[in-house]
């Protein structure tokens, strides 16, 4: 049989989804994002919202999120994803917008931005990249590196007295009563990364639904700040992160009935 | 004739925003301009037109809404003071840098650090030379009146979408609390998308439609050839800025031979002090800039050929008589330009100016 049999459209199991662009991606070869713009585009196609989705695009690597996905987009100052997003929702209010973060920037500089957006429960989608490190600026210790990691800035491991712990906060937004939907999964694996599309599309649909904040946290790697080859950073990944960070939903359905929270009198 | 009421600057902001048909508003409580939200709250202006008014969780959240709310589009804004404007500055940085229209307000107080919460016009540099990172101007409006509060509102709106460039409206404690006679606009409602996009271009992100490509709203520019290209086409927007929107006053500057330079509160003072140096015989007049950017050289630098001596009265340590001093140099003139004024929530007193005149001036 020639190949020219093979490729043809009643053949066709996977494509490229078309809101996918053209331009070639800058991350390195091994890193989660593109499987994670991958699982957003397809999400974003399934439920035929292209024209009335709004990205916002972080500081680091995904800084260029923008390039990759055909719908109109936001960059937003390191951290500020979350308060762009409540600027955009709040005046649009037939939009979906969701913002795409890493570590760095969503559970650093931008702790505080993201813990009020999901405790006003602003109706958005937050994913979040979760990969212990800081990519685009060269490997240095994130708010989730684990103790005895070492990073650019951490040579010798990340140090409890010098350092402080890892932070888990995706299960401090789980606490928040705005939140409808909290999640962490991972895409390092053909069926976690179908996890992972179900995860993001309960999420998205939780916006047309007008259900609250829904946050999706994807464990990745960062196998050149890691200074372990893709393989090899899955193992990593699986070995070390897994255990402190479990997969799983912590919250799902909507955000808290106001009753427990009003004044008694 | 618009409707009269007797009101406080701050809650003439508010007032203002809901009539010219604001979309929204984010800020963050500080003293001395809390009434502009407390305001907004208080008239619901959900019901009314639609407008969002949203408290946010810092004035770094706050300037962040705003750039998102304005990069889709819409008409939105903040207010604040000092410190607080000192917090947005990486955000208004951002939204100069991306071209984004908005309006924000800086009822200002005295500085350095958390300083005093009494007025103040120590953020002149802030606002007119740049606050945050990068080469990029402010619109920054100036108003002495209640009334001025009220009219700023609009134009600061519509500047701020004529150059895609966000507007500056630099007051003071002292005319955001006072209350006074003013006339409110008239209702303008809301635009629309399809208005935004038909007057001003199809740039907003308000949803990639079938016939366009998408749109991305961004300040980053990796390729420096390019950065550069970006920053001389802001640099162009600035000069046709300084061409056609610089706005003045003069009071009875004809027959001057000494000009007192000063804007908002100070100029209300210097008004005053013209009257006092009048009545003793001293040839007085007030140059009364309204833009603070872009700022007025064009008549300085006429002044400077005719008059003595100029002198900038101001409420801080010597700002704005940088600028008169470069303007007044223009003419290749000699013409001395002196500073007076009073510093840390220190209001100066009509009397004082004309003291100062003489001393610094006339008997120099």
């Amino acid at each position: 049989m020639d190949i020219k049999d093979i490729i043809k459209p009643e053949n066709l199991v996977y494509e490229k989804p078309k809101l996918l662009t053209d331009k070639t991606m800058h991350y390195c070869p091994g890193c989660t994002h593109g499987v994670v713009h991958r699982l957003v585009a397809e999400v974003i196609e399934d439920l035929n919202i292209q024209e009335k989705t709004i990205g916002v695009s972080p500081v680091g690597c995904s800084v260029f999120a923008y390039n990759y996905i055909d719908i109109d987009w936001q960059e937003a100052a390191h951290g500020r994803a979350p308060a762009v997003a409540t600027g955009i929702a709040r005046v649009n209010e037939d939009k979906v917008v969701f913002t795409y973060q890493g570590d760095g920037d969503l559970a650093s500089i931008g702790t505080a931005e993201i813990m009020h957006a999901c405790n006003r429960g602003e109706n958005i989608v937050v994913i979040f990249i979760n990969n212990a490190i800081y990519g685009m600026t060269g490997g240095q210790m994130a708010p989730t590196t684990l103790l005895g990691q070492v990073t650019a800035t951490t040579p010798c491991g990340r140090d409890l007295d010098r350092n402080g712990y890892p932070l888990k906060i995706t299960e401090l937004i789980a606490q928040l009563p705005g939140t409808a939907y909290v999640t962490r999964q991972s895409a390092h694996t053909p069926a976690t990364a179908r996890k992972c599309r179900k995860a993001i599309k309960k999420a998205f649909q939780n916006a047309l639904d007008k259900k609250g904040t829904s946050f999706v946290e994807v464990v990745s790697t960062c196998n050149s700040g890691w200074r372990l080859n893709p393989v090899d950073a899955n193992k990593w990944m699986e070995e070390n992160m897994f255990p402190f960070f479990p997969m799983g939903d912590m919250k799902d359905g909507e955000r808290d009935a106001p009753d427990a929270y009003f004044k008694k009198n | 004739m618009g409707e009269l009421r007797l009101m406080k600057g701050n809650e003439v902001i508010a007032e203002a925003a809901i009539r010219c048909g604001c979309d929204g508003y984010f800020g963050y409580p500080i003293t001395p301009q809390s009434e502009v939200m407390e305001t907004l709250m208080d008239r619901e202006p959900w019901d009314e037109t639609g407008m969002v008014v949203l408290q946010a969780e810092s004035e770094v959240a706050s300037i962040n809404m705003v750039y998102g709310a304005a990069g889709s589009g819409k008409k939105v804004m903040t207010s604040s003071s000092s410190p607080g404007i000192s917090l947005m500055a990486e955000g208004i940085s951002y939204i100069a840098g991306a071209e984004l229209p908005c309006l924000i307000v800086n009822v200002q107080r005295g500085g350095p650090g958390l300083g005093t919460i009494q007025p103040s016009q120590a953020d002149y540099f802030q606002s007119t030379k740049g606050g945050g990172h990068g080469d990029y101007r402010l619109i920054v409006l100036a108003p002495s009146s209640v009334q001025e509060m009220n009219d700023f509102v609009d134009l600061g709106f519509e500047l701020a979408y004529k150059y895609r460039n966000p507007a500056m409206i630099l007051t003071d404690g002292a005319i955001g609390q006072m209350m006074e006679k003013v006339e409110l606009s008239d209702y303008k409602p809301r635009m629309t998308a399809e208005e935004i996009e038909a007057k001003y271009g199809s740039w907003a992100t308000n949803g990639k439609k079938a016939n366009r490509e998408y749109n991305v709203i961004t300040s980053l520019e990796m390729d420096s050839a390019k950065m550069e290209s970006n920053n001389r086409r802001f640099q162009e927007k600035y000069k046709q800025m300084e061409e056609e929107e610089v706005r003045y006053e003069m009071f009875q500057c004809e027959d001057a031979e000494y000009i007192l330079v000063a804007f908002g509160s100070s100029a209300r003072i210097c008004q005053k002090s013209v009257d006092l140096a009048r009545a003793k015989g001293l040839k007085v007049g007030l140059l009364r800039p309204i833009t603070l950017y872009p700022f007025p050289k064009k008549p300085i630098a006429e002044l400077a050929t005719k008059v003595k001596g100029f002198l900038t009265v101001e409420m801080n340590a010597g700002q704005m008589v940088e600028d008169v001093k470069l303007a007044a140099g223009c003419s290749n003139s000699s013409v001395p330009v002196e500073y007076f004024g009073r510093m840390g929530g220190i209001i100066p007193t009509p009397g004082e100016v004309v003291e100062a005149l003489e001393q610094k001036l006339i008997e120099a």
